[in-house]
């Protein structure tokens, strides 16, 4: 008896240390984690939320009606010439600016999208015109990224995109008041852009939409089909069999195959456009019918026989014991694991490059057979751009992407916690 | 459930076939260096011209010109960029494939640029000290004509004029046409002082090109992808290194980054613009004479590219960094855009 008690004594020390230290090198773990993706939320967050502001210039724009050839009428407005506007209004504010290089200069300090968007803001609102106005217009992204405090002016000249003249140009506004940060509408309103502060994510978000739209269209009812059919009626045989582990296996297949496929198939065979979401979408639902077709599967066979067994005792047929009974039974399993495929399929960009839809497109598409990009690859774009402004675009374009994501996630859980039923 | 699935894909093959046959829009592939102006162009002539807006995927020179030529029609794209002139093989195989009349056109020059971060010195390279601190073999030193894996370790064992810094340069992968332009002008540039090298090409021209062409692989010499964003944090956050990146990023970050200076001549616009900066190279686009008037806007589009607005001395692509031509080079390639005139190897 005592020498077993020694044993005990003499080893239990060591085995409460292990213990301990089990525990610690699991907390360690986690601290890790956290702490890798705390710095990357962080310096995401902290270059990304500034897209929210974006730099405005208030500017008397002479907008009489001289501008318009005399007469103001719809076609004139449609018709001005808005950058001669813009620039002479720039000429009007700086009437001492001289010589071409130092004129280029000034009208560099609007950006070259405002004079479209001067356009659009008097065809909708005709009452404008007439007069010298103050009006409120984009600035240029140089001028933005020096009002967000990221060049500095105290480095010599010659190391600054904005030089000093521009600098003390801009002193003025802000002197008088004329400079201003506004909520920046255009990034969530329109297309992509070479301009940074013309770029924006609305594009992408909808080209993301139709491919994922097109994606859960063709996977969620083929992938439920297919499952039911393997898990509750199919024969176990052989040909099923291989059926199972082919299916297993393509869940492990980089993705990039599955563009590959598409480019051969879709784009080749079938002679489908290039860059639209359809194809896209198609491609997608190929990557992640297996996700759903496995998770479907797991939840059929969560559900406990004795369901199936009722039902048959009460005289249903084996396809209403499936349709009445299994099927909403398994339900949220079967969602859950559809929502988790089509979460991956919304963070890929491999298949989508070689099916052309890694492509500069500044229209926003307004169908699935419009070319179009998706979010991931928009932030591919934007951080191989040159332009600093662009940083702070990734970076909000990957908040835009997991702000999707989350919201994605989330309604998994809500839709789990409500239809969950536990035995 | 799975019939009416079925269906659907087969409604939308039918659907997608039948819109396939009316692209109104201008399909544009090709080379990631000249993807950053052809897209300028691009999205100003949507704006200004009444057509769509232009799509342009970024695949590299090599990829653009196999899509472009992979034939005439609708699926096939309409214009390809290129930062390398279109090659022999290149062009046979676009005639193979019935793609006939192609139409050349230079947009200008990109300069390729060694930086490095400002905290360090300023280096004043030639191409022979290039060649020899990156080139997978190297002249033995003791003068016999033999080549050696390359022994060099610091820049200083290159040319004792340079510091004592280890080699250590960042650049794109074998796939890019930097890459390519690079060992072209700086590294073959420097191989070909040596007297013996030069006369190999003659003899053995396989052997020449490899051995000038050729980077080390023991680590001097790092792959760090396509993305020039990334090479410049990463110089930021060591001035010990160099890396290789067209002229555009040098402009966007002269703040922070500085240009090597290459036989003496810094890479700066000017320099650039008159030839004197050695590693510069000419940017290309090759559009397809048969989808003119099949796909509407490509001839506007190309005039729209060769307007002095674009890629004159003062054009808006000269903001982006692109190096403009000489006012007689811009002419003969306005002109052959107007007249349409067909390329011939």
């Amino acid at each position: 008896m005592s020498t077993q008690r020694q044993i005990v004594e003499s080893t239990l020390a060591r085995r409460y240390a292990r213990e301990s230290r089990f525990q610690w090198y699991g907390r360690i773990s986690i601290l890790i984690g956290i702490l890798f993706l705390g710095f990357l939320l962080v310096t995401t967050f902290l270059n990304g939320y500034k897209v929210l502001l974006q730099t405005y210039i208030q500017l008397e724009v002479d907008l009489t009606p001289a501008q318009f050839g005399g007469e103001i009428t719809e076609e004139s407005i449609a018709g001005a010439n808005y950058d001669g506007i813009i620039k002479s209004s720039l000429r009007a504010e700086f009437p001492d600016v001289s010589g071409r290089k130092n004129r280029r200069a000034l009208y560099g300090l609007i950006s070259n999208g405002a004079k479209y968007d001067l356009r659009d803001m008097l065809i909708e609102n005709p009452a404008m015109a007439g007069d010298i106005r103050p009006i409120w217009l984009l600035a240029d992204d140089e001028v933005d990224v020096f009002m967000k405090g990221r060049i500095d002016r105290n480095q010599p000249e010659a190391n600054r995109r904005l030089k000093d003249n521009a600098i003390g140009w801009i002193d003025r506004f802000i002197e008088q008041g004329r400079v201003e940060k506004r909520f920046n509408v255009p990034f969530f309103t329109r297309g992509d852009s070479r301009e940074p502060e013309q770029a924006g994510i609305f594009g992408a978000i909808m080209g993301s939409f139709f491919t994922i739209m097109v994606c859960m269209l063709l996977a969620v009812p083929i992938g439920v089909a297919a499952a039911v059919y393997l898990q509750e009626l199919a024969p176990k045989n052989r040909i099923t069999d291989l059926i199972e582990v082919n299916i297993n296996n393509l869940a492990a297949v980089p993705s990039i195959i599955f563009g590959l496929l598409g480019l051969a198939i879709f784009l080749n065979v079938f002679g489908l456009p290039r860059s639209v979401p359809l194809v896209g979408g198609m491609v997608l639902s190929l990557m992640t019918l297996p996700t759903i077709i496995i998770s479907s599967r797991a939840a059929l066979a969560a559900v406990p026989p004795s369901i199936r067994e009722a039902a048959l005792g009460v005289g249903a047929s084996p396809i209403q014991t499936v349709l009445h009974h299994v099927l909403p039974l398994a339900m949220p399993g079967m969602l859950t694991g559809a929502i988790i495929g089509l979460a991956q399929a919304l963070g890929e960009t491999a298949p989508l490059l070689v099916i052309g839809m890694v492509a500069f497109i500044v229209d926003v598409p307004g169908g699935p057979m419009d070319p179009g990009t998706v979010l991931p690859v928009q932030i591919y774009l934007w951080s191989d751009s040159p332009e600093r402004a662009f940083v702070e675009r990734t970076s909000a374009a990957i908040l835009v992407l997991l702000a999707f994501l989350v919201a994605l996630n989330s309604f998994i859980v809500l839709l789990r916690r409500k239809l969950e039923r536990r035995w | 459930m799975r019939k009416s699935a079925i269906s659907l894909v087969a409604l939308g093959l039918i659907t997608a076939t039948i819109h396939a046959h009316a692209r109104d829009h201008i399909m544009i592939v090709g080379s990631s260096t000249v993807y950053p102006f052809a897209t300028v162009v691009a999205e100003s002539f949507g704006k200004t011209s009444g057509f769509k807006t232009p799509i342009i995927e970024s695949t590299g020179s090599g990829g653009g010109m196999k899509l472009f030529c992979a034939g005439v029609g609708v699926q096939h794209p309409d214009i390809t960029n290129s930062s390398r002139r279109i090659k022999k093989s290149e062009f046979d195989r676009c005639q193979e494939n019935g793609v006939k009349d192609v139409v050349e056109v230079k947009v200008g020059y990109d300069g390729i640029v060694l930086g490095s971060s400002k905290e360090a010195q300023r280096l004043d390279l030639t191409r022979r000290d290039i060649f020899l601190a990156l080139a997978k073999e190297v002249p033995n030193s003791d003068g016999s004509e033999s080549l050696v894996p390359n022994p060099y370790r610091t820049w200083a064992d290159v040319n004792a004029e340079l510091p004592a810094i280890k080699i250590e340069v960042l650049g794109p992968p074998p796939t890019s046409g930097t890459r390519d332009a690079f060992a072209e002008l700086a590294l073959e540039g420097g191989c070909k002082t040596f007297d013996w090298v030069r006369a190999m090409k003659k003899s053995d021209k396989s052997a020449y090109k490899s051995a000038c062409h050729t980077v080390r692989e023991d680590g001097a010499y790092i792959e760090a992808g396509e993305n020039d964003n990334l090479i410049i944090q990463k110089l930021q956050e060591n001035p010990d290194a160099l890396g290789v990146f067209g002229f555009s990023f040098l402009d966007q970050n002269a703040d922070v980054i500085q240009g090597a200076s290459i036989d003496g001549v810094a890479p700066e616009f000017e320099l650039i613009a008159d030839g004197s900066y050695p590693v510069s190279r000419p940017l290309y686009f090759y559009a397809k004479t048969a989808h003119i008037g099949v796909i509407p806007g490509i001839q506007e589009f190309m005039d729209a590219f060769t307007g002095d607005a674009a890629f004159g001395d003062e054009g808006y692509l000269t903001d982006k960094g692109l190096i403009p031509m000489s006012a007689e080079e811009r002419q003969q390639f306005s002109t052959a855009v107007r007249n349409r005139t067909s390329l011939s190897m």
